[in-house]
C-alpha cells in the first residue's frame, strides 16, 4: 500500500486506553485544568460583571454579563484542554517517548493513532465543557433549554481545536515552536468575543475575528445557552466540522509518511 | 561574589531574551486591548468606569503588580529547582569560593532585575495606551518590582523544600491565578464576600496593587503607602529569611 493513501481506521480504541493507562497516576493534573475557566467566571463574570450590569444580545433583549461571558469561557475550555493534549503532549510522544513508534510496531496502524489521539484530545476537552456546563447550571447561567446542545457542541469545538492541534504539530521541531502556538491562542481567546460583542469592533476587524474558529466557536455554544437559535449557527457548525475533518486528515497523512518510510 | 550569580543569569538569559521579551510586550498589550479598551467599554457604559477613571487606567496598573506576581512566582520555581535539582548548578557554584549566602543574594538581585525588566516594558505598552501619564508614574517600576518581590523569595524558600515539580502546577492554579483574576486587579477586592476581602488583604498582591495603582492614578496617601510598602518588605524579608536556613540544609548536606 503507498504511503499517500489512509486505511480506515478501526482500532482508534486501542490508543485512548493507552494514554488512559499513562494517566492514571496523573489525573490530578488533567482534573485541575477545570480550575481556571471557573476562575475566570468568577473573576471576569461575576467581578467585572457588576460593573458591566446587562448586555445586549443579537435579537433585541439583554442578558446579564455573567450569562453572556459563561457559554465563552465553555468554548474556551474546550478549546484549551483539546490543543493542550494535541500540540504539548503528543509532540512529546512523538519526539521524545516516541510512543508512535512503539504504537505502530502492534496492529495498531498510523491512522488508528492519529485518530486515538485526537478523540483522546476532545476527551480532555469534553471533560472540561462539561464540568463548566454544571457550574453554569448551578450558578443560574444557562438561559435556554437549547442548552442540552451546548455539550455537543463544545465536543465540536474541541475536535476542530485537537485536529488543528495535531496537524500543526507535525509541523513542530522543537519546544520552542510550540511556544508560538501559544503566542497565537492567547491573542485568539482574548478578541473572539469571548468578553465583549464584536459589535464593539470597527467593521473591517469584526469581519476579520468573525472567520477565527474560536470566535465560531463561542458564537454556536452562546447561541445555544442563551437561546439566540438562527440559521447562523448551522454555519458555525459547518466550519468547525470542515476545519477539524482537514485538520485530522493532514495529521494522519504526515504522520504516515513520516513514520512508514 | 553574589555578582557572579547574576552574571550567571545573565550568560543564560542572553540566549533566550527574545522570546522572554516577546512575552512581556504582547502579554500586556493584548491583555489592555481586550480587557482595557474592548471590554473597558462595557465598563464605562454600565457604571461609568471605576471610582471615577476610565476602566482601562483602572486596570492597568492592578494588571501590571499581577504580571510581576506571576513572572516573579515562575522564576522561583522551575529554574531555581532545575538549579538545585536538575542541572546542580548550584552544586557546581557551591564548589568554587561561593557561598550559599552568595548564591541566594545573587539570586534575589537577578529577580529583582528581571522584574523591573518586566515592570518597565509593561510601562511603556501602559503609556502607549495613554494611562500612565505623569513622570511620577514611573515610580510603579520599583513598585511593582517590589511586588514581584513579595512574591519571589517565599517561594524560593518553598522550591528550596521540593524534591520534584509537581507542586508548583498546583501553586499556580490555586495560587496565583485567583490571586491575578479575583485579587483587586480586575475589580474592587471590596465586590468580594466578606470573609475572601479578608484573604485577600492578607496577601501582598493587594497592596502591590493599590501601591501602583496610586502612584499611575496620583491619588496616593501616605500614610497608605507606607503600609503597603510594610507589607511588601515583609514578605520579601521573611522570605530570605526562611530560604536560608533551608537551602544551606538541601545545598550543604
Amino acid at each position: 500500500m503507498s504511503v499517500r493513501t489512509l486505511r480506515i481506521p478501526t482500532r482508534s480504541v486501542r490508543m485512548i486506553e493507552r494514554n488512559a493507562m499513562a494517566f492514571r497516576r496523573n489525573w490530578m493534573v488533567i482534573f485541575s485544568g477545570f480550575v481556571e475557566p471557573v476562575l475566570y467566571l468568577l473573576g471576569i463574570g461575576f467581578g467585572i460583571g457588576s460593573l458591566v450590569r446587562t448586555i445586549p444580545i443579537g435579537d433585541g433583549h439583554t442578558v446579564s454579563y455573567a450569562v453572556f461571558v459563561a457559554p465563552a469561557l465553555m468554548a474556551s475550555s474546550a478549546m484549551n484542554g483539546a490543543i493542550y493534549e494535541s500540540t504539548f503532549n503528543l509532540f512529546y510522544k512523538l519526539r521524545y517517548a516516541r510512543t508512535f513508534e512503539a504504537v505502530i510496531s502492534t496492529p495498531v496502524g498510523v491512522e488508528d493513532a492519529t485518530l486515538g489521539e485526537v478523540m483522546w484530545a476532545i476527551g480532555r476537552g469534553s471533560l472540561y465543557s462539561v464540568g463548566f456546563v454544571i457550574v453554569m447550571l448551578a450558578l443560574g447561567l444557562v438561559a435556554s433549554p437549547w442548552a442540552i446542545l451546548a455539550v455537543p457542541a463544545s465536543i465540536l469545538v474541541g475536535f476542530a481545536f485537537a485536529a488543528l492541534g495535531a496537524a500543526l504539530t507535525t509541523f513542530v521541531r522543537q519546544w520552542q515552536d510550540l511556544d508560538i502556538i501559544q503566542l497565537a491562542l492567547q491573542p485568539m481567546f482574548l478578541f473572539s468575543a469571548t468578553f465583549f460583542p464584536v459589535t464593539v469592533y470597527p467593521p473591517a476587524l469584526r469581519l476579520l475575528v468573525e472567520w477565527t474558529p474560536l470566535y465560531r466557536g463561542i458564537d454556536l455554544v452562546r447561541g445555544l445557552t442563551t437561546g439566540g437559535v438562527g440559521p447562523g449557527l448551522l454555519g458555525d457548525v459547518a466550519y468547525l466540522a470542515v476545519m477539524g475533518l482537514i485538520g485530522v486528515t493532514i495529521a494522519a497523512l504526515r504522520l504516515r509518511s513520516r513514520l512508514l518510510k | 561574589m553574589a555578582v557572579r550569580v547574576v552574571e550567571h543569569n545573565v550568560v543564560v538569559f542572553r540566549r533566550l531574551w527574545r522570546g522572554y521579551i516577546m512575552v512581556s510586550f504582547f502579554t500586556p498589550l493584548f491583555f489592555l486591548a481586550s480587557m482595557g479598551l474592548g471590554l473597558g467599554s462595557l465598563v464605562n457604559r454600565g457604571s461609568g468606569g471605576v471610582g471615577g477613571v476610565p476602566y482601562i487606567d483602572y486596570l492597568a496598573p492592578g494588571l501590571l503588580a499581577a504580571t510581576t506576581m506571576q513572572a516573579a512566582a515562575f522564576e522561583c520555581m522551575y529554574p531555581i529547582l532545575a538549579k538545585i535539582l536538575w542541572d546542580r548548578i548550584y552544586d557546581a557554584m557551591l564548589a568554587t569560593r561561593l557561598s550559599v549566602r552568595d548564591v541566594i543574594a545573587g539570586e534575589v538581585a537577578w529577580v529583582a532585575l528581571r522584574m523591573l525588566m518586566v515592570a518597565t516594558i509593561f510601562w511603556v505598552v501602559m503609556a502607549a495606551f495613554g494611562v500612565a501619564h505623569t513622570f511620577e508614574s514611573l515610580l510603579v517600576i520599583p513598585a511593582a518590582a517590589l511586588n514581584g518581590l513579595a512574591f519571589a523569595t517565599p517561594i524560593m524558600a518553598f522550591t528550596a523544600t521540593q524534591r520534584n515539580d509537581n507542586a508548583f502546577s498546583t501553586i499556580f492554579r490555586f495560587v496565583i491565578t485567583p490571586l491575578y483574576l479575583l485579587g483587586g486587579a480586575f475589580f474592587p477586592i471590596s465586590s468580594l464576600p466578606g470573609a475572601l476581602q479578608a484573604v485577600a488583604w492578607a496577601t501582598p498582591l493587594a497592596h502591590g496593587v493599590e501601591l501602583c495603582r496610586g502612584l499611575v492614578l496620583g491619588d496616593l496617601v501616605p500614610a497608605q503607602a507606607v503600609l503597603h510598602l510594610t507589607v511588601l518588605l515583609a514578605y520579601a524579608i521573611a522570605g530570605v529569611v526562611f530560604v536560608r536556613p533551608l537551602l544551606t540544609k538541601r545545598l550543604l548536606k
